[in-house]
């Protein structure tokens, strides 16, 4: 191949690196409204009473919004392939606030100072109740978080409101009793995994006008524009077809723009006002108003045999969606869907899950999704049970992980297409030299080093529910255009479908322009979530370039006059098999606008596939532990990653790097917290601690390659699955140097330390 | 009331509130490189160089500004591609979000630091967050620019 598998630069690189104004924000009007929001201070409470009309006559102000000036349809924010599989259980404002952030009132001013002096005008009084704010307690609380008759789901997900159930699941294959029974090993623990910030560079913010045909157009940092554009005619009532979404440069998401915080806002005030309307979310904002990872609660029973074969598998989740439902019902399903199918001895499987309103920050995406949360808890009892048959971690892994045709009990009826997990984790052993390491070496009197490890699957797509279509055209000129709905965040995507059109178009990079993604142009993708970008969006790139170099063969050999099985592609020209003669595309190009021919070619193809073909990572940690103290260093973390056939190779390690690095985070330090009335805590940069450079001492990747029969050119996804190894690496690690099993993230140095001294 | 500055070699004079932050002037004055990713002095992507050296324009008041030579990305866009395309060819953008920020404070460092040494290196940019990358690509591309692989 001659540009997939390449280092090829990402062909938006130069232009975000150096400043150029490509984002939302650089793409607003001078005259656009600026939107403030009124939030509440309360985590959970009534609006009595609501007094705008001093915030009204500041000079300035052009509309202050209460909920009683917004429409009454429930909706979800979560950006889902309908009918989305969260509660319609929002409305843009209502007249019960349900975490501290929620919003009150919309400010529309000329500018930001103006929004914020009438903000000060508004008056606001509240009957304050009690908010649910530990989700171990919120399953039959007395306080209610979503009392209203309105709220509606689109399917059963088994919601119970008046009990604080959003969502349950129940799984459960072959007689777990008998299973337990006669095994030889059985260990059983809690695991618990925080709420973690996405913490992306460019806090969410959206911008929106009418344009010449009086349509709604909405600018906005998201990873769902198609979402999004439903999402606004839902809740304002809006016909679809007056509203078009735009989506430009992103400053990065990480699921955290697969839920629309703030694109309703301003499109509101648009459509109220006429005018142009701005929001930008500040960092706090940000962290007090979009979304967090599910915190959740993760009980793990398992059994095997004394050869270390895992014959059972019992999960039972707790999930805290928070204040809303978004993708509540769905991430909780990726605790069992992303772990059991790995270990595929099992006899027998159930996963049983509840999830939970709480009256805090709404739980959302964030890679990983529910999959790192599974990860953590059965990679650490997995650990334990090693332990317990005195196995080597590695091996009980190698012993029960999955090979290439088989298929599992979660996953009966699919066969496993690709899989290099075996050498990922002997190449990985390999890299971190696991077998002159573990268990612990000791340094001194008080320091001690470790290794720890863990493996991860994800997936490539939602099998059987998302669709993405793709169109290259051939321009007059013999250049391609390729129209994606597909949401490059940064990651690249852009690049990597236009070397996937370049390869099968044997065209240069130069030649493929790539548009995306705007909903009035781009055929329709669910956008870029669920690791489907490179898989699903890919597919229907190459499908879709391999019609139009049908279509192309067929009008060259009709100008030569010719049947099209006596030629070929040759990428710059159609060629007559053994013969000197050929006409080139460009001229194929021209004749097809210019010409006789009076036919554009273009290809078009749509893909959903009927399976999710899951890339792995194996992770191996490498601590030094202060005995004295509990203060650790991750002085080395190895990944090697299975993302079937790299299509980039400089893309694919950036993202395995830089995943790693946020799981590194998760593992150690980042951590959502609240006070006793349910108010954020860690609301900047200076509490929220993300890593920076001097916290990453070394992450050393690799790769792995198989080949996934079903994915372009043997591709499978690497977004997600990066993240999902450190936060139970590390804990193995940490426990290796200290016989302490730090079970509720993030492993902090006073956990550890309490641990050694209970 | 109004400060007088040279910005990118040429003299302006800005109308500003006693209370502003010089980020917030400049994207007014359509610098639109300069990005407010935290409002607490925590993420760098404010980057700017006054009289050379970097400050973070979100904390810096702007009439501290007055009389003095302010630098943008917009203003060094030569020096700024050079290691710009060091960076995108090692995949090492990523969203880019960050990265005038980081490229402000990557060629101080270069006017500033001869050979340094990974250690330096990383105590220099610790100032500058990066969501995407996890570090390691940058430092790559940053050892590379600075000739000291």
């Amino acid at each position: 191949m001659k540009i997939v598998g390449k280092a090829i630069p990402k062909i938006d690189g130069l232009a975000i690196t150096t400043g150029k104004p490509v984002y939302t924000e650089d793409l607003s009007t001078k005259d656009a409204l600026v939107i403030k929001i009124l939030r509440s201070p309360h985590a959970f409470a009534k609006i009595t009473s609501i007094d705008v009309s001093k915030a009204q006559q500041v000079e300035g102000v052009e509309c202050v919004l209460t909920y009683k000036d917004v429409p009454d349809a429930r909706f979800t924010l979560a950006g889902q392939s309908y009918p989305e599989p969260s509660p319609y259980d929002r409305l843009i404002l209502d007249q019960i606030v349900r975490y501290a952030g929620d919003e009150v009132a919309i400010i529309a001013a000329v500018d930001e100072k103006t929004a914020l002096l009438a903000m000060k005008l508004i008056k606001v009084e509240y009957e304050v109740f009690e908010p649910v704010l530990d989700f171990e307690k919120s399953i039959g609380s007395s306080t209610v978080v979503h009392p209203e008759d309105d709220l509606h789901c689109n399917f059963d997900m088994g919601m119970e409101k008046g009990k604080n159930i959003v969502a349950r699941q129940h799984i459960e294959y072959g007689n777990l009793e008998e299973e337990f029974k006669n095994c030889d090993v059985v260990v059983e623990e809690t695991w618990y995994t925080q709420a973690t910030a996405q913490s992306m560079m460019e806090t969410h913010r959206s911008f929106s006008y009418l344009d010449h045909a009086g349509r709604l157009v909405v600018i906005c940092s998201t990873q769902v524009p198609f979402h999004v554009k439903r999402m606004l005619s839902i809740a304002l009532k809006l016909p679809s077809n007056k509203i078009r979404v735009i989506k430009p440069r992103i400053g990065g998401g990480f699921g955290a723009k697969q839920t629309a915080c703030t694109e309703i806002f301003p499109a509101l005030v648009t459509i109220k006002t006429g005018k142009p309307a701005l929001i930008v979310q500040d960092r706090t904002e940000t962290f007090m108003a979009s979304t967090t990872r599910h915190a959740m609660r993760v009980k793990v029973k398992m059994g095997a045999d004394k050869e270390g074969f895992i014959k059972v598998i019992d999960i039972h989740g707790l999930s805290d969606t928070g204040a809303y439902g978004e993708h509540g019902s769905t991430t909780v399903g990726l605790v069992a869907s992303k772990t059991l199918p790995l270990y595929n001895k099992t006899k027998a499987i159930r996963f049983m899950a509840e999830v939970v309103y709480t009256n805090k920050t709404p739980g959302g995406a964030f890679r990983g999704y529910g999959a790192t949360q599974g990860t953590f808890a059965v990679e650490s009892t997995i650990n334990k049970l090693a332990e317990k048959l005195s196995m080597d971690p590695s091996e009980i892994r190698l012993k029960n992980i999955i090979k290439e045709g088989e298929n599992s009990l979660y996953h009966y009826d699919q066969m496993l297409g690709s899989t290099a997990l075996h050498k990922c984790i002997d190449t990985g052993k390999k890299m971190i030299g696991w077998d002159s390491k573990y268990p612990r070496t000791v340094l001194g009197k008080n320091k001690v080093r470790a290794v720890g490890m863990a493996i991860t699957m994800q997936g490539s797509g939602i099998e059987k529910v998302d669709m993405a279509s793709a169109e290259v055209r051939l321009n007059d000129d013999g250049n391609y255009t390729l129209l994606i709905g597909s949401t490059d965040n940064g990651t690249g995507s852009d690049t990597i479908h236009a070397q996937m059109a370049a390869e099968v178009l044997e065209a240069g990079m130069d030649n493929i322009t790539v548009l995306s993604a705007d909903t009035d142009v781009s055929p329709f993708d669910p956008g870029s979530y669920a690791s489907s970008g490179t898989y699903v969006t890919g597919m229907a790139v190459v499908k879709a370039s391999e019609e139009l170099k049908r279509k192309i063969v067929d009008s060259g050999a009709k100008l030569l006059d010719v049947p099209a099985e006596n030629t070929e592609f040759c990428g710059d020209s159609v060629k007559v098999l053994n013969k000197d003669r050929s006409i080139s595309i460009r001229t194929i190009a021209e004749k097809s606008v210019l010409g006789g021919m009076k036919n554009q070619l273009s290809g078009f193809a749509s893909y959903g596939s009927p399976v999710s073909p899951p890339p792995f990572v194996a992770g191996f940690a490498e601590v030094e532990v202060d005995l004295e103290t509990g203060k650790y260093d991750l002085i080395d973390y190895v990944a090697v990653a299975d993302c079937g056939t790299i299509i980039n190779s400089n893309l694919a390690r950036i993202q395995l790097e830089g995943g790693i690095v946020q799981g590194i985070g998760m593992a150690m330090y980042e951590d959502v917290h609240y006070d006793y009335k349910g108010r954020l805590q860690t609301n900047s940069f200076m509490q929220y601690k993300i890593p920076s450079r001097r916290d990453v001492k070394q992450v050393r990747t690799a790769f792995e390659e198989s080949y996934e029969p079903t994915g372009p050119f043997g591709a499978k996804s690497i977004g997600e699955v990066v993240i999902n190894t450190p936060p139970p690496a590390i804990a193995h690690a940490v426990y290796n140097a200290t016989g302490v099993w730090v079970s509720h993230l993030p492993i902090t140095p006073e956990k550890v330390f309490m641990g050694m001294n209970r | 009331m109004q400060i007088n500055v040279s910005i990118n070699g040429k003299k302006a004079a800005y109308e500003i509130d006693n209370n502003e932050f010089l980020a917030d002037t400049l994207r007014r004055h359509g610098m639109l490189s300069i990005r407010k990713g935290c409002n607490t002095s925590n993420c760098g992507l404010c980057t700017v160089w006054i009289d050379g050296k970097p400050v973070l324009s979100c904390s810096l008041l702007a009439i501290k500004a007055d009389g003095k030579s302010i630098t943008t990305i917009e203003g060094v866009q030569h020096q700024a591609e050079e290691f710009a395309r060091i960076l995108v060819e090692g995949g090492a953008d990523q969203c880019g979000f960050c990265s005038p920020g980081f490229i402000m404070t990557v060629l101080a460092m270069k006017n500033e630091l001869k050979n340094p040494s990974e250690e330096d290196i990383i105590h220099y940019l610790t100032g500058n967050l990066c969501r995407c990358t996890g570090y390691m690509g940058q430092l790559r591309a940053v050892k590379k620019y600075m000739g000291v692989e």
